[in-house]
């Protein structure tokens, strides 16, 4: 096992790259689908404050 | 008139892609997570080793993958600005934008990887070769295309001066490709070639080409969760998204 992951010598430049590449991949679906999360969240909100009905004016003093 | 003809254009609009781009993810999520795994088992337990370079060429089952992607989806994104140019449609520039982010990624994870490489094999991290060079310039274009939309406040000219960029830019592709030929540096020339005989052995190309098809089909999933993204926020004010939220709220 170990020895697999030695890699002849050479397991700092393959574990290093093959790393590298993992951790990117990963983190660039997670910020993507982060994104889309937020974008969502932000224009539905936009879309309810476009769509609620005007807020009476005695309503609003009466708070 | 042809019907599939329309159909093409159909799905140019951006109401009718931000649906069909939805339904392909999951399609392209799962062959790119199957195609990984295949690949990275071949690349780990079936490619011999090499008997020069002992354990550590299995660099190359990235490096070379990464390389290409980063060279494909510039010549990608250029093909959509010229289309927009051309055609002045909206999702072409939304296609190109949402192509950058993963285009740079591969574009710096083929320098990454490259250096770590370069260190065992050449004694050297980089090196100012034409095509460590060029690559180079790559990533940067890559990086200048987004400071670029993101700087110019007009989304539609934002799209044309990114457009030029991307046009502009597409020289520095085949000086990546050719630099190996043009210049006799020190990056080795190409195992594959266009024309003629492979000097590899065949699994080790097989596992490369797997994964190749891998990135293709990882960079398709994520970019069009990114475009549905950048259609959402460019077409907000339009009745369907409008909709789309409104449906969303109810429930």
């Amino acid at each position: 096992m170990s020895e697999f992951f030695a890699m002849g010598g050479y397991g700092l430049y393959v574990w290093g790259s093959f790393g590298a590449m993992a951790l990117l991949m990963v983190a660039e679906v997670i910020i993507v689908r982060q994104q889309r999360h937020d974008m969502l969240t932000r224009l539905r909100r936009m879309e309810r404050q476009r769509t609620a009905p005007p807020v009476s004016p005695e309503k609003e003093s009466g708070k | 008139m042809n019907s599939r003809l329309i159909n093409w254009f159909k799905l140019s609009s951006p109401a009718t892609f931000y649906p069909f781009a939805g339904r392909m993810v999951p399609w392209f999520s799962w062959i790119a997570i199957i195609l990984l795994v295949i690949a990275l088992y071949l690349s780990f337990f079936v490619a011999p080793t090499d008997y020069k370079q002992g354990e550590g060429y299995r660099i190359i089952f990235i490096h070379v993958p990464v390389a290409w992607m980063s060279m494909f989806i510039y010549v990608i994104m250029a093909g959509w600005a010229a289309v927009g140019l051309v055609y002045n449609t909206r999702l072409s520039a939304m296609m190109s934008e949402a192509l950058a982010p993963t285009g740079a990624m591969f574009a710096f994870l083929s320098l990454w990887t490259g250096a770590l490489w370069g260190k065992p094999m050449w004694g050297t991290w980089w090196v100012w070769d034409a095509r460590l060079t060029s690559s180079l310039i790559l990533l940067f274009l890559y990086i200048g295309f987004i400071a670029l939309k993101s700087a110019i406040e007009d989304p539609r000219r934002a799209d044309r001066a990114g457009a030029i960029l991307l046009l502009v830019g597409v020289i520095n592709i085949p000086i990546i490709y050719f630099s190996v030929r043009w210049w006799n540096t020190l990056h080795q020339g190409a195992t594959i070639k266009m024309s003629g005989q492979t000097s590899m052995d065949e699994t080790m190309l097989i596992a490369m080409l797997i994964m190749t098809f891998a990135v293709w089909a990882y960079t398709i999933a994520v970019v069009l969760l990114r475009v549905r993204t950048i259609i959402l926020e460019r077409e907000r004010d339009t009745t369907w998204v409008r909709t789309l939220l409104q449906e969303g709220n109810r429930r």
